[in-house]
């Protein structure tokens, strides 16, 4: 899971609390879902257990988001292991999107289909916009561009498809109903 | 959108026997970005031209700023596309004789400027779409996505109303297309000119505020374009 690698990574550098680490976290990856504090802590949790990370201290308060922790030897080799292990391209073609038009022509007809993929069309072009709209705004972060850009490609390369099916709406029903 | 600042009525037009716009309805507000999007052939480009001023429509009527171009002479939009709108085509369509510096300061020269303020502004525009280093060169040394640079720096330069882009990413890589976008929104919206953007991209049509998609020369309601 990849939260836990973040945060090896964020400790990379040194020594933070779990305070320090959901801040960094946003920061660092902006336009992410906000990492929640019981996921940082629950993470850190598995990490010590498994013994990739370890306390390294207490602040004066204590209490959970005042102890730090670091990074040991054999986290920093799963950290090195993670970052040069290519992640294998999906081997399996899974969509919610596909299943969805499928679905459509098997119980509704292309009707169906077709009103569902220009919705989602609409839907697509309207979140493009928006995100388009954050990397231009004046003063954007590098992060904020690279991160939108990451979600603008995917969602065009999702329109293509819509657009490319739904020219093979009639074709496709008639083989998913033959 | 306070009223419209240009909008289109009816527009049809035909080349011979091949009609090309079946009565298109466009307007576009003050400082809007409008994309016009669609797939090849379904009329795109006309519609920029009808709505430019460059081309005549059939019938139908172009009115900017209340005022009905159709009825203007040749020589009076010509004016108005100088002084009011700028023009951006997918091939950069710079003056080969002229350097990138003085293709940009064109404009502001013909529109009166003073030679030493034209040549600093357009300075400014080159540095900003990332041709500051092509200014003293002419355009048949340049890389076609540098042409378009400077291009796109031509067509803001005076800080017009209106802009007209066809395809102005068509010759760019993609990240080159996305410097040049970024730098083309964040102008107009510190000018607020509106854009006429016509592309056949989604993530160009995404720096729009809007879409209008065509499809057989009339706008699809549905918004999807597809070809049959
Ligand atoms: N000068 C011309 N003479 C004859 N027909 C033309 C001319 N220009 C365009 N057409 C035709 O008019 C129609 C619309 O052309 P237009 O160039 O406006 O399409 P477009 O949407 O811009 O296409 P593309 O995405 O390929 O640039 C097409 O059928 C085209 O063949
Ligand atoms: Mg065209």
């Amino acid at each position: 899971m990849s939260t836990a690698h973040v945060l090896l990574g964020l400790l990379a550098g040194g020594p933070r609390h779990g305070y320090d680490l959901k801040r960094a976290h946003d920061d660092r990856l902006p336009q992410a879902k906000p990492l929640a504090y019981g996921q940082v802590y629950a993470t850190l949790g598995r990490l010590e257990r498994d013994g990739l990370v370890a306390q390294s201290g207490q602040d004066q308060e204590a209490g959970p988001e005042r102890t730090s922790y670091e990074l040991t030897e054999l986290g920093r080799e799963r950290l090195a292991a993670w970052l040069t292990e290519v992640e294998p391209p999906a081997p399996y073609v899974s969509s919610v999107l596909f299943n969805k038009v499928v679905v459509a022509l098997l119980a509704g007809g292309t009707d169906q289909a077709t009103g569902y993929l220009t919705a989602q069309r609409v839907a697509h072009m309207t979140r493009m916009r928006e995100l388009t709209a954050t990397k231009t705004r004046p003063g954007a972060s590098v992060g904020d561009v690279v991160a939108a850009d990451y979600a603008i490609g995917h969602l065009d390369a999702d329109l293509r498809w819509l657009q490319t099916t739904l020219a093979r709406v009639a074709e496709l029903q008639k083989e998913v109903t033959s | 959108m306070t009223g419209a600042l240009l909008s289109g009525t009816g527009i049809t037009k035909s080349y011979g026997a091949t009609p090309a716009l079946r009565g298109i309805d466009v307007t576009v507000g003050e400082g809007e970005i409008v994309a016009i999007t669609g797939p090849s052939g379904c009329g795109k480009s006309t519609l920029l031209h009808c709505l430019a001023g460059i081309l005549r429509a059939d019938e139908g009527s172009v009115v900017y700023r209340e005022q009905d171009l159709s009825l203007w002479s040749e020589a009076s939009r010509s004016r108005l596309r100088r002084t009011e709108f700028g023009v951006l085509f997918q091939f950069g369509q710079l003056v080969p004789e002229l350097t990138a510096a003085e293709n940009v300061a064109l404009p502001l020269l013909l529109a009166g400027s003073g030679r030493r303020d034209a040549r600093e502004a357009a300075l400014g525009w080159l540095a900003r779409f990332g041709v500051a280093d092509m200014a003293d060169k002419r355009p048949p040394a340049m890389s076609g996505g540098q042409q378009q640079r400077c291009a796109a720096a031509r067509a803001l330069v005076t800080g017009p109303r209106v802009i007209f882009a066809d395809e102005p990413t068509g010759a760019l890589d993609q990240l080159s297309g996305e410097q040049v976008m970024t730098a083309m929104v964040q102008a107009v919206r510190e000018q607020g000119s509106a854009v006429v953007l016509v592309t056949h991209e989604a993530p160009v049509a995404a720096y729009a505020d809007r879409e209008i998609v065509l499809r057989d020369g009339a706008i699809d309601p549905s918004g999807i374009g597809i070809v049959g």
